[in-house]
């Protein structure tokens, strides 16, 4: 069928066959409210928000699922859709709980926003909220089923994009009920702790388990020495949850506002993204040379790594047995540059800032301790650091600039890239490009791993080896490479996985709301910083010269297996673990 | 049998059923139902099971079987008490036969005593409205049920 016009609000505006009526409007910039409809996932049609007014239909119709037809005439505005409308917000109100003020989404909750755009001043129904009780078992995320609207996003996200399927709804009316199947604890399940839910969700239901007052008794406490790492990916993000556009670069300000802030010493995990390609690149050339097992799976995503220990654990021994940039950071903080600066590591406090929430899960595993401490205190994601921020008052827009403190603070463009998904393959074949055949690579841009595809294959020829390497993010997508692979059908050495779509820069504890848009907004920048910085190449970082020389001795070393690499737990595949009698 | 606790001669009888209907996801209503008749309940054991047979997600197949009032998640008793609260026998006293009958029979609505002696369920008629208000304790019925009389009619079931 050829592309065709509907009427919407008395305008004809194009269409095409397959769309849906709220698709079509909003190309033409025609705003629909919704509150269930995300764009990263199939429409679903159960919230009732977005119904609209179709010439010939017996009753309105909601517009996410709604399929358009040529010379369709729709009303989104009517008077009869707005009263409808405003019926449907105000019975998602009647049993909601009203303290908005004291709620993580206070400001972004986007149930609030409808009711604010719809004029709502009173509710007419009002109901006691069900009563459920709060699930705080998990490491990474709250969740208070009494501020779920039910929409199912969550559900939808986990089983869609990251067929994990951790999340389900029980029940039907108004005992229907979110959350993990025979209401188990989140914290006991296959979850793999990505908070992409977190990211989704319109209202406080899912909110990540805060460590901000830790961190705040830590920065006030005298005695104790607070060091702060920086993921890559959180420097093109903080600036949204701080009332910037999309795809601004914030590191100088981030730096400053983290001083201000009180933290001892200001670095970056791009340091040990750069000391990471130095292992993993190593661990690969190793694999190959001498018939190790291949592909070589990565591992700095905690999300993934919980992923393939529950649902692929014979490929276990693929992965790479290197410790993620954050953790590596953390093993160093209370070894390394203990020694260095002269501070106890005992009284030191270790902090991330990181895009994720499976990271507050990663920092608390039992072997994350090989600097003899907890090597990463606390986490904090993005949001909350852009909360902290808010709390302190800071004037973040207008922040003079500053840089990282040295040594774990000095990185490269490699380092960065890490954020994005592809970085960390094309971070590793830069290096592992120049180390093998020894001659420069010229063009640093190694564009077919880049981009939003949700699989990406490449090959590069380095000397008379031919390197094929593939990409996955999004865990839907990681487990169709990994059925491949556990087939035979692959005979890639190289394969890099991040749990969210679009990598780090799509975490789930980034600034909310998420789109394909503004994960493309925020790659880009991504690679603008990359561009921007004088070394480019993890090998050529001067401090990594300087670790590997002064404490570390060489990629590989005793001391680098001790403090830099780690080992994987094989886990159950079942949603609960039952005793059958 | 108590809950969760399934012997292992029903694994193949769920087998049978599966292969019997068909290992797809399209087959779970009708699996559950079978289930459900051949051993009486469907415990979380037993869903999850199913679901690894059919290849879906445990919380889906608890989704559907959480969803329909039909299904079971613990031991029927050996008399099922239907109580209609259909708008007939509703407005004849349906309500406090209902609340008699939860007192006599030892459990409450979509549940089962100890011992497994009954299981309450309510119902939203039967088709007797002249005769309200009606109960039925398995096939047999009864009709203009007062308050008073429930605990007579439950002796007769051991």
């Amino acid at each position: 069928m050829p592309d065709f016009t509907v009427t919407i609000n008395g305008r004809e505006v194009p269409a095409r066959p397959g769309m849906t009526v709220l698709e079509a409007a909003t190309e033409a910039g025609i705003s629909i409210p919704t509150l269930c409809y995300h764009p990263d996932l199939a429409p679903q049609g159960a919230c009732r928000v977005c119904l609209v007014e179709i010439e010939g239909e017996r009753v309105l119709q909601p517009s996410c699922s709604f399929p358009v037809r040529p010379g369709m005439i729709v009303q989104t505005h009517s008077a009869q859709v707005r009263k409808a409308r405003r019926t449907v917000v105000e019975l998602l109100l009647s049993d909601h709980p009203s303290d908005c003020t004291v709620c993580a989404r206070c400001g972004t909750c986007e149930l609030q926003a409808l009711a604010e755009d719809l004029g709502l001043r009173e509710v007419r129904f009002r109901v006691p909220p069900p009563g459920h009780e709060m699930d705080d078992s998990s490491l990474f995320v709250v969740r208070d089923p009494d501020k779920c609207i039910l929409c199912r996003r969550c559900i939808e996200t986990c089983a869609q994009i990251q067929g994990v399927e951790a999340l389900r709804l029980k029940g039907r009316g108004y005992e229907s009920l979110i959350g993990a199947p025979f209401d188990t604890p989140l914290g006991d399940t296959l979850c793999v702790n990505c908070g992409q839910c977190i990211s989704r969700c319109p209202t406080g239901a899912l909110t990540e388990k805060t460590h901000i007052p830790q961190v705040w008794a830590a920065l006030e406490d005298p005695e104790t020495f607070t060091v702060v790492q920086t993921a890559p990916a959180v420097r093109v993000t903080l600036g949204e949850a701080l009332g910037l556009p999309p795809g601004e670069i914030v590191t100088g300000r981030m730096t400053a506002a983290l001083r201000v802030l009180g933290f001892d010493r200001v670095f970056d995990t791009d340091f040990t993204a750069d000391l990471t390609i130095m292992e993993e690149g190593h661990e690969l050339i190793q694999r190959v040379t001498t018939g190790g097992v291949l592909p070589q799976l990565t591992s700095c995503c905690p999300g993934w790594i919980k992923f393939i220990e529950h649902f692929y654990p014979d490929l276990l021994p693929n992965v790479s047995s290197c410790k993620s940039p954050q953790q590596m950071f953390g093993a160093l903080a209370k070894t390394y540059f203990a020694e260095v600066a002269g501070v106890d590591p005992a009284r030191m406090c270790v902090v991330s800032i990181m895009p994720c929430t499976a990271k507050k899960y990663e920092a608390a595993r039992p072997e994350m301790n090989d600097s003899g401490y907890q090597d990463v205190d606390y986490v904090l994601t993005t949001r909350e650091l852009a909360q902290m921020i808010k709390e302190m008052g800071l004037d973040f827009a207008n922040l003079e600039e500053e840089n990282y403190d040295d040594p774990l603070g000095q990185s490269t463009g490699a380092g960065v890239i890490f954020g994005a998904t592809g970085g960390v393959m094309e971070a590793a074949l830069r290096t592992a490009y120049e180390v093998i055949s020894g001659e420069k690579l010229e063009d640093l841009d190694i564009t077919p791993v880049r981009g939003m595809e949700g699989i990406k294959e490449a090959s590069v020829q380095i000397d008379s080896l031919e390197l094929k390497v593939a990409v996955a993010h999004g865990l839907g997508n990681a487990a169709q490479l990994l059925e491949k692979i556990a087939a035979g059908q692959a005979d890639y050495h190289f394969v890099e996985i991040m749990a969210c779509p679009g990598g780090c820069l799509g975490g789930g504890g980034q600034p909310v709301p998420t789109s394909l848009d503004i994960r493309k907004t925020r790659a880009a920048a991504i690679y603008q910083a990359d561009r921007e910085l004088p070394i480019r190449r993890s090998h050529e970082n001067p401090s990594i010269t300087e670790i590997y020389a002064k404490f570390l001795g060489e990629p590989l070393s005793d001391k680098s297996h001790h403090l830099l690499h780690t080992k994987y737990t094989a886990r159950t595949k079942r949603a609960v673990q039952v005793e059958r009698k | 049998m108590a809950e969760g606790c399934l012997c292992e001669e029903t694994y193949p009888k769920i087998d049978a059923i599966i292969s019997e209907k068909g290992a797809v996801p399209n087959s779970l209503i009708e699996i559950l139902h079978a289930v459900q008749e051949e051993i009486g309940y469907l415990p979380q054991a037993v869903q999850e099971y199913i679901a690894e047979a059919l290849g879906m997600s445990a919380g889906t197949v608890e989704g559907v079987v959480s969803f329909y009032s039909f299904f079971t998640t613990v031991p029927r008793g050996r008399h099922t008490i239907k109580v209609c609260q259909g708008t007939a026998c509703y407005v004849r006293g349906g309500k406090r036969l209902l609340e008699s009958v939860t007192k006599h029979c030892g459990c409450g609505v979509g549940e089962t005593s100890e011992g497994q002696r009954f299981s309450l369920d309510v119902v939203r008629c039967i088709g007797a409205c002249g005769l309200s208000p009606v109960m039925m304790v398995g096939d047999d019925v009864y009709d203009r049920v007062k308050p008073t009389r429930v605990a007579e009619i439950l002796d007769k079931y051991e």
